[in-house]
């Protein structure tokens, strides 16, 4: 169920009564002509993904767009990689479905976690993500803003090893340093290597740790209490599903007399879209049908009004750090008008007092001259 | 226990000639004397599973051995690494197992993992150690001695399809020359079939080409040569471990039950696990300890002795016996000692001499202010007694005039003596407890100051300008 078939769904039609047409405003149309529009100008989104490698991040990518974005890739040797620092890499994509183009920014981060010494490794993604966003700002700020790009990051998707029992340090610690500045989503890679049973445990003991650590990942908006029972029925499910375990696959398989996407074992096949098999489906619905303009939404409202409104407590209280001559007391960031003219009688009357020393010092000076 | 041949010299010129045996004397019963002894004596075998919190090392133990080794789950929290060493008795047939696994509790887990390797490789330092302390000994008993040397280090690989790890490289690196590695992919279950090819050709390019030196089964017995052979192409084994059982078919086999299907651990299309079971332990466990013995071991050994000084060839290359070196390091090590026991004791000597002084030193002082205080003590006594003598001086002084002034009122006025008795007393009395000079101001002391006593004893000894003798007596006492 997407936002729009829904909006569309609502419109209340045009019935025989006299009466109901008298009332008939039409403001009704609304949703219609912002869906128009919005088809008109084209939506666009950023992905981040982050995780070791070899845990499938372009494999899901690819899966989740349904295209091959990472054509040419060169992976290094182990060699290469023990002292290998995180770069960013963005791959950007046009693609369009039924007249609703969208622009997909992929940024990667090959080199994460996979050095031997990977001391704050995660710095260069947040990096990045506040430039994203100190770019944002002043254009935001500026003259002309009829084309604004908007590069921030909407949504990370970061890849839990399966092969532990949890959450490991260097996870904790990146979700930690990034919980505030972008929506997280943990998955959990690679989920063919374990049975139903054990996803659960690891499912559970995975929200467990986030809850230990106090790790702020991307919630689901609640749904509204109006909305019918199969939603919200679906919508409990999602919530209950998290992380999501995810399995990509680049081929195509026969499987039960389909062409599907899927991963050929010996013992069977896996089919990535199948609901039983892992939450491939759960998380592309998430992504993409329900609630890709939810995480926009977020990343606006709230990382990025939060990165905002820190950057302009930090040029106010470094100004005020510059003015000050000695005070013991820490100034308040946010001055008001009267503080300022107190500020400035204090400079003024300590500068009096200096020269009145200096005078005396002259005087005295002189006196012993004299003397 | 060591189970090989021992060689015996044969100099070069001494013919050495084929015989053939008329009959059977029955000296081929030599191996089977050897078997039954070491089956007697008992096996031991020490396996190393170094590998990522999670990764599967319990579960393939516990499948390879085909019972439930107690182990809880590790926390990925830990601030290093440690080894967990765990001993069992195992018996199959009439053969008795002596089997330890060493567990590396946090390896991989910490985000800085550059000293990683330190603690697996300081663990397999040690047990040589153990080992060439026992061998060095002068009373002995190697037959006896459990052998804790690491015989087998299975390195487990996750499996991510691409390569090697940045972590697995440098540890191999680090291991390779200490105890033989078997290479293995943990939870192969995780790859499909063309991705396992490129996988493994993958991680022995890169293992070739760093030149890390993992185990290769020996390929020089006939018997075992051709399976060796090409169980070496198969490195590194693709493994899946499972204690649970599932029916498939109308067998109960090992397997992990997934929706998509089931992975049977011995079954050979779906995994090396078989492989595995037969190069280690039904193969070549006897190669992998007489390799550690031989080969790790030694190079071991070499290298801390010659460490300690110690040479095969002297500098003018005659053989050095090992007592000569022994003697030589002996006298030195005992010269050090001596000059060492020399130094301390001179040092101890100073420090009793300096704290004698100090004490010395001390007591003088104390001494110099006690005699001080005494001096002082004494002073003021003796001022204090001055005092004294100079106040009763004075009194004296006092009483005599007073009984001068006394002796001559009473012979110029003898008539008023005999009138006013009472009142001549108290005013001779006042009278003559003063001197001439001072007289008038008694008196009229004497009249401002009513007398409360009753009788002549007590205004005697009351009064302050009186005399203490009570014996005097100018005008009469009752």
């Amino acid at each position: 169920m997407t936002s729009n078939i829904r909006y569309k769904s609502r419109i209340p039609v045009k019935t025989e009564e006299n009466a109901e047409e008298k009332q008939y405003v039409g403001f009704a149309t609304l949703p219609n002509q912002v869906h128009r529009k919005s088809v008109k100008k084209g939506f666009d989104f950023t992905l981040m993904v982050a995780g070791e490698s070899g845990m499938g991040k372009s494999t899901l990518v690819n899966s989740l767009f349904l295209t091959d974005l990472y054509k040419d890739r060169k992976l290094l040797n182990a060699e290469e990689r023990i002292n290998q620092t995180v770069e960013i890499i963005k791959h950007t994509v046009d693609i369009e479905e039924k007249g609703v183009k969208l622009k997909l920014t992929i940024v990667d981060t090959p080199g994460f976690g996979d050095a031997v010494n990977n001391n704050e490794c995660w710095k260069p993604i947040t990096d990045y993500i506040d430039q994203q966003f100190e770019q944002y700002f002043r254009d935001e700020s500026g003259l002309n803003r009829k084309n604004i790009q908007d590069n921030r990051v909407h949504c990370c998707l970061y890849f839990i090893p399966p092969f532990g029992h949890g959450l490991r340090p260097v996870d904790v610690e990146f979700m930690k340093a990034l919980h505030e500045k972008v929506n997280i989503i943990p998955l959990i890679a690679k989920a063919d290597c374990l049975t139903p049973n054990e996803i659960k445990k690891l499912k559970d003991r995975i929200r467990e740790e986030i809850d230990k650590f106090g790790i702020k990942v991307y919630q689901f908006p609640e749904c509204d209490s109006d909305e019918d029972e199969e939603f919200k029925q679906l919508d409990k499910e999602l919530k209950e599903c998290t992380p999501f375990a995810v399995i990509g696959s680049n081929t195509v398989v026969e499987a039960r007399g389909q062409r599907v996407r899927g991963r050929l074992y010996p013992w069977g096949i896996v089919e990535v879209e199948n609901q039983s098999h892992c939450d491939f489906v759960k998380l592309r619905n998430m992504l993409i049908r329900s609630h890709m303009h939810d995480l926009k939404d977020v990343t606006c409202d709230v990382h990025y009004e939060n990165y905002r409104a820190q950057c302009i407590q930090e040029m106010t209280s470094k100004l005020a750090q510059d003015n000050r001559m000695e005070s013991p007391i820490p100034i308040l960031p946010l001055s008001t008008p009267d503080v300022e003219t107190e500020k400035l009688i204090k400079m003024k009357d300590e500068e009096l007092k200096r020269m009145q020393e200096m005078l005396n010092k002259m005087q005295q000076q002189m006196h012993d001259k004299d003397q | 226990m060591l189970v090989g041949f021992v060689f015996v010299c044969v100099p070069q010129n001494e013919e050495k000639r084929n015989l053939s045996l008329g009959g059977h004397v029955g000296f081929d019963s030599l191996p089977d004397q050897l078997v039954s002894k070491s089956v007697t004596q008992g096996f031991c075998f020490n396996i190393l599973c170094v590998g990522e919190t999670g990764i599967g090392k319990s579960t393939l133990m516990n499948t390879l051995f085909n019972t439930m080794f107690e182990n809880e789950e590790a926390s990925h929290y830990q601030n290093g690494v440690y080894l967990r060493p765990r001993t069992y008795d195992l018996q199959e047939s009439n053969v008795h197992l002596k089997l330890t696994i060493v567990d590396t509790v946090g390896f991989g887990d910490q985000i800085n993992k550059e000293d990683s390797y330190k603690p697996i490789v300081d663990y397999i330092d040690t047990q040589f150690e153990n080992y060439l302390q026992e061998e060095l000994k002068i009373k002995r008993s190697l037959f006896n001695y459990h052998d804790t040397r690491i015989h087998i280090c299975l390195y487990f690989i996750a499996p991510t399809g691409h390569s090697l790890k940045s972590l697995d490289l440098v540890t191999m690196k680090k291991l390779d020359s200490k105890v033989n590695i078997i290479p293995i992919i943990a939870k192969a279950d995780t790859i499909s079939k063309s991705e396992l090819h490129k996988f493994k050709i993958k991680i022995m390019s890169e293992l070739v080409s760093n030149g890390v030196q993992i185990y290769q089964f020996p390929t020089d017995d006939e018997a075992v040569s051709e399976i060796n052979a090409s169980m070496n192409a198969h490195l590194p084994f693709a493994v899946v471990g499972s204690v649970e059982e599932v029916k498939v078919g109308n067998k109960t086999v090992r397997a992990r039950q997934y929706p998509w299907g089931v992975v049977q651990v011995e079954n050979e299309s779906h995994c090396d696990f078989v492989k595995l079971r037969e190069m280690l332990i039904r193969v070549n466990m006897e190669d992998l300890r007489e390799q550690t013995h031989a080969r790790h071991y030694e190079l071991y050994r070499r290298c801390k002795l010659e460490e300690m000084g110690f040479k095969d060839t002297d500098p003018d290359s005659q053989p050095f016996s090992l007592q000569e070196t022994y003697e030589a390091k002996r006298k030195e090590f005992l010269g050090d000692l001596q000059r060492k026991e020399e130094e301390m004791r001179q040092m101890f000597v100073n420090k009793v001499k300096e704290t004698e002084a100090e004490l010395k030193e001390k007591r003088e002082r104390s001494l110099h202010d006690k005699f001080e205080q005494l001096k002082r003590m004494h002073q003021e006594e003796k001022r204090k007694v001055e005092e004294k003598r100079r106040d009763l001086e004075e009194e004296m002084n006092a009483f005599n005039r007073k009984k001068v002034a006394a002796e001559t009122l009473s012979l110029s006025q003898p008539l008023k003596k005999d009138k006013d008795k009472k009142n001549r007393s108290v005013k001779t009395e006042n009278q003559s407890a003063v001197s001439a000079s001072s007289s008038k101001v008694m008196m009229a002391k004497a009249n401002v100051e009513p007398l409360n006593c009753q009788s002549w004893w007590q205004a005697i000894q009351c009064c302050t300008c009186l005399v203490h003798n009570a014996a005097w007596k100018p005008g009469g006492l009752f």
